[in-house]
């Protein structure tokens, strides 16, 4: 028995000295001073708190393509050119002003002088030329697809392409002239620069860092990737705010002011972006006042937000949902099946029962602000008759075909795809289409099928990157794709055209005639062009939604408590 | 004793070669991949080739299951193919979480059940007897993910007495050393955060925690009914031991026999249904990030932290027989 106690007492002993070692070694990492409280709670002056719908990936913007990725490095980062507030349009960010050559192939950039990364570094032509040949040099992983999609989206390939399916590279060479000017030289002209420039993917980042932290050295390794400390905890950009760290237990990305920025200082000292990926819990950390906003509200939630005072703003809708027809179907290859489908939805009803009351119907593949839209394209308005009509003509009276929609998703082209599914159907079926319904996972199954065309029917569309019209048609039409089945040499080659034109005017002429031309193919329907909404507490003020989700957070501010 | 549990550990290797290749086989042969996850709708036939080409995923499936075998036997699970994260580090942050939230769970359903089992049972027949059993019946049908929302809903959403999710407040400036945020709080002396942690924590355990309660309850129950019976009870008496020696040493050291084993089980059911609760309240473990890796294909994140929860499902296991023995000398394993 006194054996037994006096175990009891050692290890109680022990577990108190333990205790009091831990703690001893314990400490709070809190600042006794500054911008906290006794509680340890920052004002909400201080800190704003922005749900997101999913983890911000890797911080080099070179190896980002996701939104989510984009809003925190949007703040860290600034490119040549910018987007206007508001907007999808472009305007000076790193560079004054910019001009083009004659022949289309040279872009020359003044500077803006005086700008140094968060690292104390300066920014500039030699930092712009070393930012564009670290991408045309990328090598092994770094060529992946996902790794620089952007950078291939833009520019195709690369100097050493390690591909056979890589295209040459549309970038040619940088050159700086003095250290207030950098002339880029492509290959070929193309519309797509300067306006992709704006995307984050081709922010200027500190050379001194990238080569401090070996941003390049992306390794395989079995079946992931391995990323370099820049990519993981180093970025270094120009923006208004610098890179504070991530707390994975939290799921929260942090960042603070930039004390040194060239422009307008930050009203808010501190941004927390905190992984919230369910759009419910969003929404109900939004109405208890522990995050001061989210993106991608769902469309039902928007009018109890509003009546609970909370903000609900709409991004100028720069996307576009499609219902896609497969041409390898033989049926779906004859103009008037994709005509008398066309006719026999109800786009109108469409987009008032199953969107954002902001939504509008899609005329074309692309949103109005895009130039190079075409006002007078062919329209195929709600005519089940007429629909009956074609199919007779057609001798397709008789029609079955599968209609593929994804589930376990919601894109902000398309809130709610079950729901815009069974309106569609039913249209299709009052015209005398039968419907075999294929649902499945968006990631498990859906993409894939939809993507190597085993779909004769789907749902899919699109958000544009930035303000150039290849970026929807090209996307889209501007080869063979099996999601779509067809080979249309002239409208291939007349994509391709009015992307190498130079001249900006002749450029939007021509893609306007792309746009009748497709609009009469009509390889597909266009359905809606969907605004995606940002909820936000009512004392936050100054935030402008951007259409391509280029959120500027340096001018936010919030009123009170 | 020491040979027992060599001998059990030792079981561990082929039960995680097995769960290892089943795992591999079954994400592998669920449609999609990562490259679609990675590409969503800029993928093309060309672009998904050259992604499963990057990272492998094209080469035979026993030379991509050597090679990861290779690779877990020097303890590297990968790295997450989302966010380039390793797995280790994966585990060290989120799989604290999911323990807090066991613990809590375990200490309601341990903490509410054991009394309640006993003194219905104490009581039998009486009002809280009834009571119980019927509750525990409630307690055990009602569905994980219902009760989450329920509670949510009402504590959270209606009366907001309690955060809807998370683990702590994102304002709190708060030193995270284990990553068990109540411990840290404690640890660091920051006892606002680790307050707030506990305010995070109730909600989720009580969620999941109700059907492990219940089934405690009527474990402890039905038990202490079956030892108040036994002859050295009525011994004890007869020889004059007092009421409270007899209730402590003699009914509830036998009856907790069967409810030790209970809470061995529940504490594996709690782990898997942590993943559900996880989801509801937005709650930062390792429930969550398995549940975003199979929507995002992250086959690394996904093996890792399954075969984790595999390895510490059998620990528990094995614990459960070593506490066994403790309570009950004759069984005390050799």
């Amino acid at each position: 028995m006194q054996g037994r106690k006096a175990r009891r007492t050692v290890i109680l002993a022990a577990v108190a000295a333990l205790s009091v070692a831990i703690s001893g070694c314990a400490k709070s990492d809190r600042n006794s001073g500054g911008g906290s409280s006794a509680s340890g709670q920052t004002s909400s002056k201080d800190t704003l708190v922005f749900g997101a719908a999913g983890d911000p990936k890797l911080f080099d913007p070179a190896f980002a393509s996701d939104g989510e990725t984009f809003r925190v490095l949007k703040q860290i980062f600034e490119g040549l050119v910018k987007t206007k507030e508001g907007s999808a349009d472009i305007e000076p960010a790193l560079a004054t002003k910019w001009e083009n050559s004659a022949d289309g192939k040279s872009w020359t950039f003044t500077l803006r002088q005086g700008v140094k990364f968060s690292d104390g570094t300066a920014f500039d032509a030699a930092a712009v030329c070393y930012n564009f040949d670290r991408w045309y040099n990328f090598k092994g992983a770094a060529q992946s697809p996902d790794v620089s999609a952007y950078w291939q989206d833009t520019f195709g390939g690369f100097k050493a392409n390690e591909s056979p399916d890589l295209p040459p590279s549309l970038y040619k060479s940088c050159t700086a002239n003095g250290t207030d000017s950098a002339t880029i030289t492509l290959t070929d002209p193309t519309g797509r620069i300067p306006a992709a420039l704006a995307l984050p993917s081709f922010a200027m980042q500190s050379p001194t860092a990238l080569k401090k932290y070996d941003a390049d050295n992306v390794a395989a390794a079995g079946d992931t990737f391995q990323y370099p400390s820049y990519a993981t905890a180093h970025p270094t950009g120009t923006g208004p705010y610098v890179y504070a760290g991530r707390d994975e237990a939290q799921k929260t990305v942090t960042i603070t002011a930039n004390p040194n920025y060239w422009g307008e200082k930050p009203k808010i000292n501190k941004i927390v972006f905190k992984v919230i990926s369910d759009n419910n819990a969003r929404k109900q950390e939004l109405q208890a006042g522990t995050i001061d906003g989210y993106d991608l509200v769902a469309p039902g939630d928007i009018s109890g937000l509003k009546s609970a005072g909370e903000q609900v703003l709409d991004r100028p809708p720069f996307n576009i949902l499609y219902l896609g027809m497969n041409q390898k179907n033989p049926a779906l290859a004859k103009p008037q099946v994709r005509q008398a489908i066309a006719y026999a939805i109800n786009r109108d009803a469409l987009v008032k029962s199953s969107f954002p009351p902001a939504a509008v119907v899609a005329k074309e593949f692309m949103p109005p602000e895009v130039a190079g839209y075409a006002d007078d394209v062919t329209t195929y308005n709600y005519d089940p008759a007429k629909a009956k009509q074609l199919l007779a003509q057609a001798g397709e009276s008789n029609l079955t075909l599968n209609f593929y929609w994804p589930t376990e998703v919601s894109r902000p082209y398309m809130p709610d795809p079950k729901q815009i599914f069974t309106v569609i159907s039913a249209d299709l079926q009052k015209a005398g289409i039968k419907i075999k319904p294929v649902s499945k996972v968006w990631n498990s199954g859906y993409l894939t099928d939809v993507q190597t065309g085993k779909a004769d029917l789907h749902l899919l569309g699109w958000t544009g990157d930035y303000n150039d019209a290849y970026n929807f048609d090209g996307t889209f039409f501007g080869r063979f794709k099996p999601d779509f089945g067809f080979t249309n040499k002239p409208l291939f080659d007349a994509i391709a055209k009015a992307d190498a034109t130079p001249d900006a005017a002749q450029r939007a002429d021509q893609y306007k005639a792309i746009n009748r031309q497709i609009m009469d193919f009509l390889p597909a329907v266009p359905l809606a062009h969907s605004p995606p909404s940002v909820a936000l507490q009512s004392n936050v003020k100054n935030f402008v939604p951007s259409p391509v989700l280029n959120d500027e957070f340096a001018l936010v501010y919030t009123t009170g408590q | 004793m020491l040979r027992f549990v060599v001998r059990r550990l030792l079981q561990l290797i082929p039960i995680l070669l097995g769960l290892s290749v089943l795992l591999f086989l079954w994400l592998r042969l669920l449609p999609g991949g990562p490259a679609t996850a990675l590409l969503g709708e800029r993928a093309t036939p060309e672009r998904i080739a050259a992604i499963n080409h990057a990272y492998g995923l094209d080469q035979p499936i026993w030379v991509q299951y050597w090679s990861y075998l290779k690779r877990v036997a020097r303890f590297d699970f990968g790295d997450s193919i989302q966010t380039g994260r390793p797995v280790t580090e994966v585990l060290r942050t989120q799989f604290p979480g999911t323990v807090e939230l066991t613990i809590a769970a375990l200490i309601f359903a341990v903490g509410v059940g054991i009394p309640l089992g006993y003194f219905a049972a104490r009581r039998h027949g009486g009002v809280l007897d009834n009571l119980s059993v019927v509750g525990s019946l409630i307690g055990v049908t009602i569905p994980v993910f219902f009760l989450a929302f329920l509670l949510k809903y009402v504590f959270a959403v209606k009366l907001g007495w309690l955060p809807p999710s998370g683990r702590q407040d994102v304002r709190i400036d708060a030193t995270h050393i284990t990553n068990l945020f109540v411990l840290d709080g404690l640890l660091t002396r920051e006892y606002d955060a680790s307050w707030d942690a506990v305010k995070h924590l109730i909600l989720p355990a009580i969620a999941l925690g109700t059907i492990p309660l219940a089934i405690i309850v009527r474990i402890t129950r039905a038990s202490v009914l079956d030892v108040v019976n036994e002859d050295y009870v009525r011994t004890a008496e007869a020889k004059g031991l007092t009421t409270s020696v007899i209730r402590r040493r003699h009914v509830l050291r036998n009856a907790m026999l069967p409810v030790v084993t209970t809470i061995g089980l529940q504490l594996g059911l709690l782990l898997s249904g942590a993943i559900l609760t996880e989801t509801v309240f937005a709650f930062p473990g390792i429930g969550q990030e398995i549940y975003s890796s199979i929507l995002n294909k992250d086959y690394a994140v996904l093996q890792g932290t399954i075969l984790v929860i595999a390895i510490v499902y059998v620990v528990i296991n094995l614990v459960v027989d070593l506490t066994y023995g403790v309570l009950d000398p004759r069984v005390r394993v050799r």
